[in-house]
C-alpha cells in the first residue's frame, strides 16, 4: 500500500476515534451542569449522586478525548503537509482559537471540577462546571467552523495557489456552519442523552433501587425526546443547505445517477458504480425531489452533471444508516418517554432495548461524519486542494507503523473503556460511593440505610438468578 | 534576506511566544512526566499520593503541548511541516506514550482492582517512552536533522539527559508536595536525578559548539562573551544550592522544602533561554529562518489580537487552580 491510502486511512481511524469522545463529553457536561444546579436548587442529595457518578464517567471519556486530540493536532504536520501549506493561512488561526480560548478554560477547570469538590465553595464548584461546559462547546464550534470551511470554502482569496484571508466573519461564518454546528450539538446531546438512560437501565437491571439511577435513566429519555425531532428537522436543513453548495454529494447520498425531475427516495438498493445504477432498488416514487426541492415534481441533478464526484456506496449507506438511527431513536425516545410518563417506570424489555442503545449516538455520528467527509472527496478543501495533492513523503513503511500502533492502542482502549464504564455502573449497584468518604449526615440519614438494607437485597435476588 | 517592519517583528514575537509554550510544556508537564517515571514498583499508596499530586493539573499541563505545536503550525508552517517529516517516528512513539499515560491515569482508578497494577505499569512506561521520544526529538532538532551517526549519537544522549530533566523536576515536585517516607525518598530521587542532569547539560553543551560552527560562533565569537558566561554561572549556582539543600535533608519544620522546584525552575528556564540563543533566528537550524518560515501577517494579526487577550486570563486562571490545590496533596479523594 502506497503512503497515500495509509495516510487516509491513518486519518480516518485517528478522527474516528477522537470524535467518539467529545460526542460523548461536549453534552454530558451540560447533564452535569443540570445535576449539579438541581442539587443547588433542591438540596436533595440524589442529584449528587448523579453528578458524583455520571462526573466519573465524564472524566474518563475527557482523558481519552484529550490524548487521541493531542495525536490530531501532529496529524497535519506528519501526514498532511500539503493542507497547512495551501489553507494554513486559514486553517492555523482557527486551530489556534480553539487551543486559546477552548482548551486551557476546559482542561483547568477540570481539575477542580474533579478534585476540587471539598475546596472550593459550591458556586464555585458550579461555576466550574459551567465553564468546563462551555470550554467543551466552545472547541466544537472553532473545529467545526474549520470543517464546515473545508466543505464550502468563504471570505478568502487564492494567490499563487496559496490561500490568504479576506474576510475573517465570512471564514467563521462560513455558508454550512450554522447547520453543521447546531446538527453536531444536537448530535452530542442525543449521545449522551442515550448513554445515560442506556447505562442507568442497565443499572435498574442489575438491581439497583435507589433512586439516582432512576432519575438519570428519566432526566436522559426526556432530554432525547426532545432533542431527537430537532436533530431530525436541523438534518433536513443541513441537506437543503448541501444540496445548495455541495450537490455532488447530495447525489452520491441518493444515489442519483441521471438527473431527473420527480426523483424517486431510494429506501435501500445496491448502487454499481461501473455500471451507474442501482441493483435491487426500493423507491418512492418522486420522495427525493419531494424532500430536496419540496416539490413532487422538482429537478435533481445526477452525479453524470459532475466531471467529479466522490464514491457513491459509503456516502449512501453511511446516510441511511445515520437516518435510520435517528428513527430509530424518535422511536424508541417518545414511546418509551410515554410508558414512563404514564406508568412511572419501564418494563425489563425497555430497559434490555435502552441498553443495546447505549453507544447508538456513536454510530450515528460516524455514520453522519463518513458521509461529510467521503462526500466531500476527492478534494480535501472543496475546489481547491485534493486529498492527494496534500500528503506526505514519508515512507510507507513508517506510516505503515504508525498505523499498526495507532490501531492496536484504539482496539485496547476502546474495548477497557466500554469494559469500565460497565464495571462503574456494576460497582455503583453494591456501593453508593466507592472512593468516597461516608459523611456523617449520610450515616444519619435514614435514605441511606435504607440503601444499605436493599443492597443486601438486590445481592440475594441477584443469587436467586 | 530579513524583511522590515511588521514582516520582521510578526515573526520574532511569534517564535517568543512558541518558546513560551514549550516552557511551559516542559517545566509543567515535565513534572507530572517525571512523576510517572519515579512511581515505585514496591508501594501502592506512595503511587496513589504520587498521581493525586499531578491528578488536578496534568491535563492543563499537556494542553502548552498543543499550543506549542498549535504556534509552530499556526506560525511557520513550512517549519512545521519539515519538523514533522523528519521526525515521524518519534512523534508516534511519544504520542503513543501520552495516550497511554494520559488515559492510565483515569482507568487505574475506575478498571477492576486487578487491572490498576497494569495501568500503573502504562502509566510509568507511557510517561518513560514520551519523555525519552522528546529528548531524542529535541536532539535530532539541534543538529539539524542530520543523518550522521554523530547526529544519532546526540540524540540519544539527549533523550537521557531530557528524562533526567524531567525526573528531577518531577522528584522537586514531590519534595514539594508530599510529607513523611514518599518525601524522603523523593529527595534522594532529586538528590540522583540533579546530578545525571547536570551531567547531561554539561556534556551538551561541550558537544554542541564542538559539533557546529554557528552555535561556537554565537558562544564564543561575539562580544557579549562576558555576559553569556552568566548563564552557565547560574545554573551551576542553582545546581549546588540544591544539592546542599538535599544532602541534609529533612529539614525542621519542613524548611524549604519549595527549594528544589525553584532550582530545577531555574536550570529549566536557563537551559532554555541557552538553547533559544544559540539558534535564534533559526526554526530549523542550519535550514530555514522564522522570517522564511512565517505564515501571513494577516493570519498572524488575527492570532496575536486574540492571544493578547487570552493568554493573561489563561495565566490568571491557572494560578487559581494552582491556588486551590496548595499545600501538600491530600489523599486520594476522588471528586
Ligand atoms: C446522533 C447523531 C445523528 C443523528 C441521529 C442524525 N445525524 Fe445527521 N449528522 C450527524 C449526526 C446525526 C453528524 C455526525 O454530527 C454530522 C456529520 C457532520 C455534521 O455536522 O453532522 C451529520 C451530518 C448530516 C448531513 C451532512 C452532510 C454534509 O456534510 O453536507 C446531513 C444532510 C444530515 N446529517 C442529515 C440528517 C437527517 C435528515 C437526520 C434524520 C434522521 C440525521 N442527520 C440524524
Ligand atoms: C472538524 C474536524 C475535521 C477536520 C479538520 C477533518 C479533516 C480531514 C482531512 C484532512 C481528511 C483527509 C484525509 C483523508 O482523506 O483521509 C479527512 C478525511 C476524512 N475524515 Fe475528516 N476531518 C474532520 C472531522 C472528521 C470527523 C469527526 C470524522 C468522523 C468521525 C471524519 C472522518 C473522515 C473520514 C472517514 C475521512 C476519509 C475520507 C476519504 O479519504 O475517503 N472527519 N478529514
Ligand atoms: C482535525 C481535527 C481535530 C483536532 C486537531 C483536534 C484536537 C484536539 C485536541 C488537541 C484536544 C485536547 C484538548 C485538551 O488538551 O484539553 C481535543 C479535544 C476536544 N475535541 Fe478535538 N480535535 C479535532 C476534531 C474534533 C472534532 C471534529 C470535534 C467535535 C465536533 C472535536 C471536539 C473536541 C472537544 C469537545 C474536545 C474537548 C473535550 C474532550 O477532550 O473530550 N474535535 N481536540
Amino acid at each position: 500500500m502506497d503512503t497515500f491510502l495509509l495516510s487516509r486511512i491513518q486519518f480516518a481511524a485517528n478522527i474516528s476515534f477522537h470524535i467518539l469522545f467529545p460526542s460523548i463529553t461536549i453534552a454530558l457536561c451540560w447533564f452535569l451542569l443540570y445535576f449539579r444546579v438541581q442539587h443547588n436548587r433542591t438540596g436533595d442529595e440524589v442529584w449528587m449522586r448523579c453528578y458524583r457518578f455520571w462526573v466519573k464517567i465524564f472524566a474518563l471519556s475527557f482523558a481519552l478525548g484529550v490524548v487521541s486530540g493531542i495525536t490530531m493536532s501532529f496529524q497535519f504536520g506528519t501526514n498532511w503537509p500539503g493542507y497547512m501549506e495551501t489553507v494554513g493561512n486559514i486553517a492555523g488561526p482557527l486551530l489556534g482559537y480553539e487551543v486559546l480560548t477552548a482548551f486551557f478554560l476546559e482542561a483547568t477547570f477540570l481539575g477542580i471540577m474533579l478534585f476540587g469538590i471539598n475546596r472550593v465553595s459550591p458556586r464555585m464548584h458550579t461555576l466550574a462546571t459551567f465553564l468546563v461546559a462551555v470550554g467543551t462547546s466552545l472547541s466544537a464550534f472553532w473545529i467545526l467552523a474549520l470543517n464546515s470551511w473545508m466543505q464550502t470554502p468563504a471570505g478568502f482569496e487564492m494567490r499563487d495557489g496559496v490561500a490568504f484571508p479576506l474576510s475573517w466573519s465570512q471564514i467563521i461564518f462560513n455558508p454550512s456552519m450554522p447547520y453543521r454546528v447546531t446538527h453536531m450539538l444536537l448530535a452530542s446531546g442525543l449521545t449522551a442523552a442515550f448513554l445515560i438512560a442506556g447505562i442507568s437501565a442497565y443499572r435498574l437491571l442489575k438491581g439497583d433501587h435507589k433512586p439516582a439511577p432512576r432519575l438519570a435513566l428519566k432526566a436522559g429519555l426526556f432530554a432525547a425526546a426532545v432533542l431527537i425531532p430537532l436533530q431530525v428537522l436541523v438534518g433536513d436543513m443541513h441537506g437543503l443547505n448541501t444540496l445548495e453548495h455541495q450537490p455532488a454529494k447530495i447525489a452520491a447520498m441518493e444515489a442519483i445517477w441521471e438527473t431527473t425531475e420527480g426523483a424517486p427516495f431510494t429506501i435501500f438498493a445496491l448502487p454499481d458504480e461501473i455500471n451507474q445504477l442501482n441493483r435491487f432498488a426500493l423507491e418512492i416514487p418522486g420522495a427525493a425531489s419531494f424532500i430536496l426541492t419540496h416539490d413532487w415534481r422538482g429537478e435533481v441533478k445526477g452525479l453524470n452533471e459532475f466531471a467529479e464526484h466522490p464514491p457513491v456506496m459509503p456516502v449512501f449507506f453511511s446516510f441511511r444508516l445515520m437516518v435510520g438511527i435517528g428513527m430509530l431513536m424518535w422511536l424508541v425516545a417518545w414511546s418509551f418517554s410515554w410508558l414512563l410518563w404514564r406508568k412511572k417506570s419501564l418494563p425489563n424489555w425497555a430497559l434490555r432495548t435502552l441498553v443495546t442503545m447505549s453507544f447508538s449516538g456513536w454510530v450515528a455520528i460516524l455514520a453522519g461524519w463518513y458521509v461529510s467527509e467521503i462526500g466531500r472527496q476527492p478534494y480535501l478543501v472543496s475546489g481547491i486542494l485534493k486529498t492527494s495533492d496534500a500528503v506526505t513523503s514519508v515512507a510507507p513503511e513508517n506510516v505503515g507503523i504508525s498505523l499498526m500502533i495507532y490501531l492496536s492502542l484504539y482496539a485496547v482502549l476502546l474495548v477497557a473503556y466500554i469494559r469500565t464504564l460497565f464495571v462503574m455502573a456494576r460497582k455503583s449497584v453494591l456501593v453508593d460511593r466507592p472512593e468516597d468518604l461516608v459523611t456523617l449526615q449520610e450515616r444519619h440519614n435514614p435514605l441511606t440505610q435504607q440503601t444499605a438494607h436493599t443492597q443486601q437485597t438486590a445481592e440475594s435476588t441477584g443469587a436467586a438468578r | 534576506m530579513i524583511p522590515t517592519g511588521e514582516a520582521y517583528w510578526l515573526p520574532v514575537i511569534f517564535i517568543a511566544l512558541m518558546g513560551l509554550a514549550f516552557l511551559m510544556y516542559a517545566v509543567l508537564d515535565g513534572y507530572d512526566l517525571g512523576v510517572g517515571i519515579l512511581l515505585p514498583n514496591n508501594s501502592e499508596s506512595q503511587r496513589d499520593t504520587m498521581i493525586a499530586s499531578i491528578g488536578p493539573f496534568w491535563d492543563a499541563n499537556e494542553t502548552w503541548l498543543v499550543l506549542g505545536v498549535g504556534i509552530l503550525l499556526i506560525a511557520f508552517p513550512s517549519a512545521h511541516n519539515v519538523i514533522l517529516f523528519h521526525l515521524y517516528l518519534p512523534v508516534t512513539f511519544m504520542l503513543g506514550g501520552l495516550i497511554l499515560r494520559g488515559v492510565a491515569f483515569d482507568f487505574r482508578a475506575k478498571a477492576p482492582a486487578h487491572d490498576k497494577r497494569l495501568w500503573d505499569y502504562a502509566f510509568k512506561g507511557g510517561s518513560l517512552l514520551a519523555t525519552l521520544s522528546q529528548g531524542y526529538m529535541l536532539g535530532l532538532f539541534v543538529m539539524g536533522f542530520e543523518r550522521s551517526a554523530i547526529a544519532y549519537a546526540f540524540a540519544v544522549l539527549s533523550a537521557v539527559c531530557v528524562t533526567a530533566g524531567y525526573s528531577f523536576i518531577g522528584a522537586a515536585w514531590l519534595v514539594m508536595k508530599t510529607e513523611g517516607t514518599l518525601q524522603m525518598r523523593a529527595a534522594r530521587w532529586a538528590r540522583i536525578c540533579l546530578w545525571l542532569t547536570a551531567l547531561g547539560l554539561f556534556v551538551v553543551s561541550l558537544v554542541n559548539p564542538l559539533t557546529s560552527a554557528n552555535v561556537f560562533e554565537k558562544w564564543f565569537g561575539s562580544s557579549l562573551g562576558i555576559f553569556l558566561l552568566i548563564i552557565p554561572l547560574a545554573v551551576f549556582f542553582a545546581v549546588m544550592t540544591v544539592d546542599r539543600y538535599l544532602a541534609r535533608f529533612p529539614h525542621s519544620g519542613d524548611f524549604g522544602c519549595w527549594i528544589p522546584f525553584v532550582g530545577a525552575l531555574a536550570v529549566f528556564i536557563l537551559s532554555f533561554a541557552a538553547l533559544g540563543y544559540s539558534f535564534f533566528p533559526q526554526v530549523v537550524p542550519g535550514k530555514m529562518t522564522i522570517w522564511e518560515a512565517a505564515s501571513a501577517t494577516e493570519s498572524l494579526w488575527f492570532i496575536l489580537y486574540g492571544a493578547m487577550i487570552v493568554l493573561p486570563a489563561i495565566i490568571l486562571y491557572t494560578f487559581y487552580a494552582y491556588r486551590v490545590f496548595w499545600g501538600k496533596t491530600r489523599e486520594l479523594t476522588y471528586y
